[in-house]
């Protein structure tokens, strides 16, 4: 700021010193004026710098890493995407970071504690991990012909509810994952119902460990029926609701056909099972071309897709809600009475109401929870359908009571190695649609 | 009643009704408490639990966090949901380390708060080893009942806390005090008990 | 089914070359491992298009430990699901893989789907697969020592104590 002073000083043609003078010492308006905070640029200039080539060469990629903290994946996936502008080249999953050790911890816990172990696995359709767990145990047994028909009607109504809830959850987060938010707590609302039956008949909402070795832990609480009625009747106009919100909408469409193409081929040579195998067009049930429990005097169809896409996928699923509820009609038509679990003293507790008379109920009681029963030298591989798709459990036992070896083959470990295949070639905003449509879950591709 | 009834019988106009006095203090804890944002931490089964919590029937916004942000920097909760893994464990840190002061941190479930059932190679036998906590909500999976009761002692918490330095006092730990006592030798008459 | 304990089966069968057993009902062919990747790629031909599962098994614990036929038991075996989606039908195979030899070659060519589970079948028991594309540890860090699921591997409990705790 010039002083009154200074004026005179100029006024007697005192060139002064011609410096700027430091930023420190310039007022705002000042410093505004000499360097400007806006970019001014005549519209000439502008057009010439749009002329610059700025494509990027062929060769250049961009290596993305995505995860394994992102809002988008299905837990704890890391991803590393190779870029070309918008398209991705290659991917590459990392997995790991939800490895619990289960398969040593199983190793460590007897057969009747091994099924808090598995349940925890995917805990999307925790009673599946059990029954494949149990249906391995009593196979090593030798047991497995002898398991009343009352428990393994029970087994079926079990799983088939958590096939239901858990392709729920497929579609609350499909539908997150793609925009459709809404989608988000209208599945969940639906799940829940299912829950709520689930936490009535075992107590838990989630980790139920219910299908035990021989049995189930508990029978079916007074009012069942009622209970699974009222989710049955619930549910189809629900669906329906869905079918409108989703299936028929061109943004949904646009955002999934064609999306994330899988051949049979490259499906079958990836071990691909469940909706993604059957995405393809290869009807491959397990509950239907191996039957295990009583699924061959059920009445199901076996939903199979045709371009192997996210939209078949998500199709697929969907209509196995419905094939699900047809199963439960049937199961609630046909649920015979009797035991719920084998009368056989070697895996079987005594009822609670006998360890009050008996000494040898209680210690029978003590030792079957503190020992647990020994199971036959062997190995054993037992195979279901889960939702994801076939779950496998390959049990070496050395003759003790705990597992010499507990190997559980998890369908998602297994179908995540399909994305580098979906992927490629795609858009990078299609790699969430594509990873949702996959429905992993981390818990189990870890263990 | 009071204030309420001047609104009704003046409207808005006068300036009496319309300041509230209190200490600086108590609104910002107010407001935070009231408006704590969750970062989306999910890992394992309980992050099905703490997203159930979320959906409508449990309806989390009911206490103002609805909004999980994805971001850490936005988040002020980071709610632990899961097993820790050692692999995961710096990535864990990571995400903590990012995000704002003030910052508070729930561990959901057995697993987070000491490892629960897989006392393994794997597992980090409780998340307080990489990062401070401030709640811990039992269970295996905590149902969202639980969760929504860590979330409100959390919430008590932080309008209980000072609103500055909220770390030193606990040595940015866990609150846990660890002493070991050292059996005094005491000696004892001879004919008595 | 069986309610006795399974006896070591006479093998009588062999299928391409290699004793069948006959373990709760599931046909195990119990393979040699210069003749493993032929076997599974004639399996292949012959309908088993699909490698279901791939895991390792560390026998360290067990003492004289038949394997059935006239097969040398090694310290490790891997076990091999096949599965036949038009015969509908499964079988296991089962390969002894000596401890100061833990190698075997990889299935990749042969199945593609093999290439997670023997990435986990190395970073858990430390048996290399040759000609595998990308032989890393899956599940573990990439610096960890030692693979978990060795039977020499600990567990590694941290003892618990429930005394003492803050109330």
């Amino acid at each position: 700021m010039s002083t009154t002073e200074n004026t005179f000083a100029a006024a007697g043609t005192s060139e002064g010193g011609q410096e700027l003078l430091s930023r420190s010492e310039l007022t705002a308006k000042e410093l505004l004026r000499e360097v400007g905070s806006v970019l001014r640029m005549s519209e000439s200039e502008a057009a010439a710098l749009g002329a610059v080539e700025h494509e990027a060469p062929e060769d250049q990629t961009m290596i993305i890493n995505m995860g394994p903290q992102h809002p988008s994946t299905h837990g704890v996936l890391r991803l590393m995407l190779e870029l070309q502008g918008e398209t991705v080249l290659r991917c590459k999953p990392i997995i790991g970071y939800l490895h619990t050790g289960m398969e040593k911890t199983g190793e460590a816990l007897t057969y009747m504690q091994g099924g808090t172990n598995v349940t925890r696995m995917d805990y999307l359709s925790p009673l599946n991990n059990e029954l494949v767990f149990s249906l391995a145990v009593e196979k090593l047994l030798g047991i497995d012909g002898d398991i009343p028909e009352r428990a393994v009607w029970m087994r079926m109504l079990l799983s088939e509810l958590n096939r239901m809830s858990s392709h729920l959850l497929f579609l609350a987060t499909n539908g997150m994952d793609i925009g459709a938010v809404s989608m988000m707590l209208y599945g969940w609302r639906e799940r829940e119902e299912v829950l709520r039956f689930f936490q009535k008949v075992t107590g838990l909402r989630m980790n139920h460990n219910f299908i035990r070795p021989g049995g189930l832990a508990a029978d079916l609480p007074a009012g069942w029926r009622d209970d699974v009625l009222a989710i049955l009747e619930n549910l189809p106009s629900r669906l329906e609701e869905y079918d409108i919100l989703m299936t028929g909408q061109p943004i949904w469409r646009e955002r999934l056909q064609g999306v994330g193409a899988i051949t049979a081929r490259e499906a079958m040579a990836l071990g691909c099972t469940g909706p993604i195998l059957r995405s393809t067009g290869v009807a491959w049930d397990l509950r239907r071309d191996m039957p295990y429990l009583r699924y061959d005097d059920v009445e199901f169809d076996v939903i199979v897709g045709q371009y192997g896409d996210a939209y078949d996928r998500y199709a697929i699923r969907f209509n196995e809600i419905r094939e699900s509820m047809r199963i439960v009609y049937q199961i609630l038509d046909r649920m015979p009475s009797g035991d719920y679990r084998i009368q056989n003293k070697k895996v079987t507790p005594p009822p609670r109401a006998r360890i009050d008379e008996s000494m040898e109920a209680l210690i029978h009681h003590f030792k079957i929870f503190t020992e647990g029963f020994k199971v036959p030298e062997g190995e054993v591989y037992v195979g279901i359908e889960s939702p994801r798709g076939e779950i496998g459990c390959y049990i070496v036992s050395d003759g003790s009571s705990n597992p010499y070896r507990m190997h559980m083959r998890a369908p998602s470990f297994v179908n995540i190695q399909a994305l580098p295949h979906m992927m490629r070639g795609g858009l990078v905003a299609d790699a969430v649609a594509v990873i949702s449509s996959v429905d992993p879950v981390l818990g189990e591709v870890d263990r | 009643m009071g204030l309420a009834q001047d609104v009704l019988d003046d409207g808005l106009g006068g300036i009496a009704h319309n300041v509230v006095t209190a200490r600086i203090e108590d609104l910002v804890k107010w407001a935070r408490s009231r408006s704590s944002w969750g970062a989306s931490f999910g890992l394992a089964c309980c992050a099905i639990e703490m997203m159930g919590t979320g959906a409508s029937h449990y309806d989390i916004s009911r206490f103002g966090m609805e909004v999980f942000r994805a971001s850490p920097r936005q988040a002020d909760i980071m709610i632990v949901a899961g097993r820790v893994s050692q692999k995961m464990a710096p990535v864990l840190r990571q995400v903590y380390d990012q995000m704002m002061e003030p910052k508070w941190v729930i561990s959901m479930g057995v697993c987070a708060s000491s490892g629960g059932m897989f006392n393994n190679y794997a597992i980090v036998q409780g998340v307080d080893q990489i990062v401070p906590v401030d709640v811990y909500a039992p269970g295996c999976p905590p149902t969202p009942e639980t969760l929504i009761h860590a979330i409100e002692t959390l919430h008590q918490l932080i309008e209980d806390g000072e609103i500055m330095r909220r770390r030193t006092a606990n040595n940015g730990g866990a609150a846990v005090e660890l002493s070991l006592e050292t059996p005094s030798a005491v000696s004892v008459a001879l004919g008595t008990k | 089914m069986s309610d006795v304990v399974e006896p070591v089966v006479e093998t009588v069968e062999l299928q391409h070359g290699c004793p069948v057993v006959n373990s709760h009902g599931q046909r195990v062919l119990l393979v040699a491992r210069d003749k493993y990747v032929a076997v599974v790629k004639a399996l292949a031909d012959e309908g088993f298009d699909m490698c279901v599962d791939l895991t390792g098994v560390d026998y360290l614990n067990v003492e004289n430990r038949t394997v059935g036929a006239d097969i040398v038991p090694e310290r490790f075996e891997v076990v091999v699901n096949l599965l036949s989606l038009t015969k509908r039908e499964r079988i296991r195979l089962r390969v002894q893989v000596p401890e100061n030899d833990a190698t075997l070659p990889s299935l990749f060519d042969v199945h593609p789907g093999t290439e997670a589970h023997e990435r986990e079948t190395f970073d858990m028991f430390g048996i290399v697969f040759e000609g595998h594309p990308d032989p890393t540890r899956i599940l573990m860090p990439e610096d960890w020592d030692g693979h978990p699921l060795r039977k020499d591997y600990e567990q590694g409990n941290i003892p618990v104590q429930f005394k003492g705790a803050h109330s």
